[in-house]
């Protein structure tokens, strides 16, 4: 057919249901063996200080959302994306923690850098299109006031849901990031 | 052009089509209920955080990992059912192949019973079948694996849906604002317009985009039918004054 703007339709989404652990972290479901390995498991490769993390999914009544698969994509320390992915299944607790580095700064759409940042993406049973979100850091307080992203997000109220909050566990920055997926508080999802 | 329009010399994704993907919440699937943010998505355009992504080679995977029959096995023998080829080819939006992209795909046996531990369906589990597998796309984009047809199976939804036959995809496509996951039905189920999951899309047309076909040419005799599944990716905007050795 000719002239058709664009050719193709995407491909329509689908939950990733209830079972999502088969085919992304089969060992937690007892698939192991010599041909089968969890892809993105363990600590995030990458140049510069390494942190953790973390945080808690919940849904619109404020339960965990225990059946969760969390990725994750970012730039290492230089600003560069090179192999920083991982994922990880939400624990009983609905908790997701990665050990990873810190990253370094890229440059936005404006062409001015970005605050530092994680990229997250999120799916489960009952996600019907896989939620992108952010993780910036509490203690980039400078860099997040001129941040592009942050910035387009209207009320202040709404930028805290992106914002972790620093601490330190056993010599190590912790930065925690609760994830609502509806309701009070609501996390910004982001149309990328 | 502005800035804004471009990021470097990569052209920015086609907008993603919300009304050709299902909506957060799906009243008929329960489980979205609680589970769909009710405020708007905020509108990002992509930035380098979202047009690069992972890339995945050959070492990223297993001997087996394209063939579920055997990728489990436990005593050397095969699962049981009917046996199959998988394949399609992973496009963009205007139609050019995706090359070298990770596809991951995972399902129940062939009873219809996935080794999940919280799986509670009767059907009984098959010693030798894992449910889970993966495949790098080629040149020209395709992929293709061995596996037996999954059973449908019960869920609780409304008390007693069924859901038809299927197979789940994760595809990762080259930017991270591409990625996708999926579901695959069999053509000829009538199950799929009763299954409160395939029918959260609200265009039958877009539906039928997850429907592979049954591939009489490509069945291998005396062993395995052939289903064909094609999946398409978000595009991306041409850039025509700027010279790109792939074209538009």
């Amino acid at each position: 057919m000719l002239n058709q703007l664009p050719p193709l339709k995407e491909t329509p989404s689908q939950t990733a249901g209830p079972y999502v652990h088969i085919g992304m972290t089969p060992s937690l479901e007892g698939i192991t063996g010599p041909n089968v390995r969890d892809l993105g498991a363990g600590p995030v490769p990458g140049n510069g200080p390494r942190i953790t993390a973390t945080g808690c999914i919940t849904d619109g009544s404020g339960a965990p959302v225990i059946d969760a698969v969390v990725e994750l994509w970012q730039a290492d320390a230089d600003g560069n994306h090179t192999a920083a992915w991982a994922r990880i299944a939400c624990d009983g607790t609905g908790r997701f923690s990665f050990d990873t580095v810190k990253p370094g700064r890229v440059a936005g759409p404006d062409g001015k850098l970005m605050a530092p940042h994680l990229t997250l993406w999120i799916v489960a049973r009952g996600i019907n299109v896989g939620l992108h979100t952010r993780l910036y850091f509490g203690d980039e307080a400078e860099a997040n006031q001129s941040d592009f992203v942050l910035n387009r997000v209207m009320d202040p109220r709404r930028r805290q849901t992106l914002i972790a909050t620093p601490s330190v566990a056993d010599g190590k920055p912790v930065y925690t990031l609760d994830i609502r997926l509806q309701g009070e508080g609501e996390t910004v999802f982001f149309d990328i | 052009m502005s800035k804004l329009d471009l990021y470097g010399t990569e052209g920015l994704l086609y907008p993603r089509d919300r009304a050709w993907h299902p909506p957060a919440d799906t009243p008929g699937y329960k489980s979205t209920t609680l589970r769909a943010p009710k405020q708007a998505l905020l509108s990002l355009g992509a930035t380098k955080s979202e047009m690069s992504g992972p890339t995945f080679g050959h070492n990223s995977l297993q001997p087996l990992d394209n063939d579920l029959i055997r990728n489990f096995s436990q005593d050397g023998g095969e699962a049981v059912g009917q046996r199959l080829i998988v394949y399609g080819q992973v496009l963009d939006e205007n139609a050019r192949p995706v090359r070298g992209t990770l596809v991951e795909f995972w399902q129940a046996n062939a009873g219809g019973r996935y080794r999940h531990k919280r799986e509670g369906y009767q059907a009984v589990l098959d010693p030798n079948f894992g449910g889970c597998g993966r495949a790098i796309t080629d040149d020209n984009g395709y992929y293709h694996f061995r596996t037996i047809k999954p059973g449908a199976y019960p869920w609780p939804n409304t008390g007693n849906d069924w859901r038809p036959a299927h197979i789940h995809f994760s595809v990762f496509g080259h930017a991270f604002a591409q990625r996708l996951i999926t579901q695959m039905y069999f053509e000829g189920d009538p199950m799929i317009w009763q299954d409160p999951i395939a029918l959260s899309i609200a265009d039958p047309a877009a539906v039928e985009q997850l429907i592979a076909r049954l591939d009489r040419h490509n069945t291998t005799p005396m062993d395995a039918l052939a289903y064909r599944f094609d999946i398409v990716l978000r595009g991306r905007r041409s850039t025509m004054f700027e010279n790109r050795p792939e074209g538009n």
